[in-house]
């Protein structure tokens, strides 16, 4: 399952290039304070209806989604990047599920 | 140095990117500031010194395409190498980002094996352009320095009093009919390796390269304490270094080269002329004309180097001429005293 959410060959490289402990808070950065404040900025600026502002923070996630190799939720934030502002939260939805997924995913490959 | 000890900017708005980019240079070896965005990190830029910037394109406040805008209008700024990195879609960003001075594009998330390389590429670039700011400054003044460093090159010329000299190989054409055209370059390239040597060592400029001649000028684009007595200089090292040549080539069964150089000191124009893209520093008046018209008397008086009475009166002292008189040269409507210049 794992395997499917995070790519185990970037996460690896990751933790090789920057150490494991810099990875375990940079992880703990992502999930406890980067993503959610992504999250909450994509539903706002859909009710806020500024397609701009949505597009800046499917950006901002789809390229630390890259970085982390969490691949399935860079893709889901890059359809919502290059896409047109979606007519409800459905597609947002779906993306905090692969977010919770995929952080979960890191949690458990940084601690191990 | 440029692998290590290196001051490096970060600027990205996300914050895992920057802390993350930040890490691994500090692993590369070097010493790392970072700023959220680029409103931020111009201020930083202005503030302190750098390096190298590495900078993110979508940011808040001020854009990374901003950033760039306003460190090309910043003559303190224009200078420090960038490396942008973006996960931004599209060749077109990418493109635009090099337009405006950007020195390279390392697409995000950021290859550690790319990064270390185009760092080290950018800061040995940066290392290169600074030791080249050095050596103007070594040669110059500190207002020349900073005309040329602000201007480049403006076409146009200014009025300079200066030195100018040609040089060139007598008989060069029996010269070429006796060998063939391969020995015939390679005999040219050594010439200009040596007679370049000669006068840039002395402070001169070599300003054309016509055939078998070249021109060349004394106390311009930047001034010269001594302009004659460095020409002056110039050419005895450049028969010195004519005669050490030939030793080698009658050692080898060839024919023996004969150079003759003419100088004369003045006021004249130096300026760029050609177009933008392609321009010679050069230099127009009297003082060139006669230069050249006693490099082409060298022959008939029999003397290597000839000068006119403005450079004779500047390096009597240290030198025993030999006054030719007055002689009427080509294209000169009085006859103009004329000197040889002693050689060993």
């Amino acid at each position: 399952m794992t395997s499917a959410t995070i790519d185990p060959a970037i996460f690896a490289e990751l933790k090789d290039t920057a150490g494991a402990d810099f990875v375990c808070d940079l992880v703990a950065t992502f999930a406890d304070e980067e993503a959610p404040q992504m999250l909450a900025e994509l539903r706002d600026a859909l009710a806020a209806g500024s397609a701009e502002r949505f597009r800046r923070a499917a950006h901002s996630l789809k390229s630390n989604a890259m970085t982390f190799g969490a691949l399935p939720l860079g893709e889901l934030s890059r359809t919502l990047e290059l896409g047109s502002l979606p007519a409800d939260a459905a597609p947002l939805d779906a993306l905090q599920a692969e977010l919770e997924r995929a952080i979960q995913a890191l949690k458990a490959l940084s601690h191990g | 140095m440029a692998e290590s000890g290196a001051r490096l900017l970060v600027a990205d708005d996300n914050k895992v990117n920057r802390l993350l980019l930040g890490r691994s240079l500090e692993v590369l070896g070097h010493r790392v500031a970072m700023a959220e965005n680029g409103r931020v990190a111009l201020e930083m830029l202005r503030r302190e010194s750098f390096d190298l910037l590495l900078l993110d394109m979508e940011m808040p406040e001020m854009s990374g395409f901003q950033v760039l805008e306003q460190m090309v209008a910043d003559r303190q700024l224009r200078d420090l190498p960038v490396i942008v990195t973006s996960s931004l879609e599209g060749a077109a960003h990418v493109a635009r980002c090099i337009e405006l001075g950007a020195d390279d594009y390392l697409p995000k998330p950021v290859n550690p094996v790319l990064l270390k390389a185009r760092i080290n590429s950018s800061l040995e670039k940066k290392r290169l352009r600074d030791q080249q700011k050095a050596l103007v400054r070594r040669f110059a003044t500190s207002e020349v320095a900073e005309d040329l460093q602000r201007s480049g090159f403006a076409l146009g010329g200014k009025r300079i009093h200066g030195t100018v000299m040609f040089c060139d190989i007598r008989g060069f054409t029996s010269i070429t009919e006796a060998q063939t055209a391969e020995e015939t370059i390679e005999l040219l390239n050594t010439f200009y390796t040596l007679m370049f040597d000669a006068i840039t060592g002395a402070g001169g400029v070599v300003n054309q390269m016509v055939g078998d001649g070249l021109m060349s000028i004394f106390g311009a684009p930047l001034p010269l304490a001594d302009p004659c007595g460095s020409a002056v200089r110039a050419a005895r090292e450049m028969i010195e270094l004519i005669e050490m040549l030939n030793v080698e080539r009658q050692a080898g069964g060839r024919m023996p080269l004969k150079i003759g150089i003419g100088i004369a000191t003045g006021s004249m124009i130096a300026g760029y002329t050609g177009t933008h893209s392609r321009a010679t520093y050069t230099c127009i008046g009297d003082a060139v004309n006669l230069a050249a018209r006693l490099e082409g008397h060298t022959k008939e008086a029999g003397r290597p180097i000839l000068i006119d009475g403005p450079t004779a009166a500047a390096v009597s002292d240290a030198l025993t001429l030999e006054p030719l008189g007055e002689v009427a040269l080509k294209g000169k409507a009085a006859a103009v005293p004329v000197f040889a210049v002693p050689v060993a």
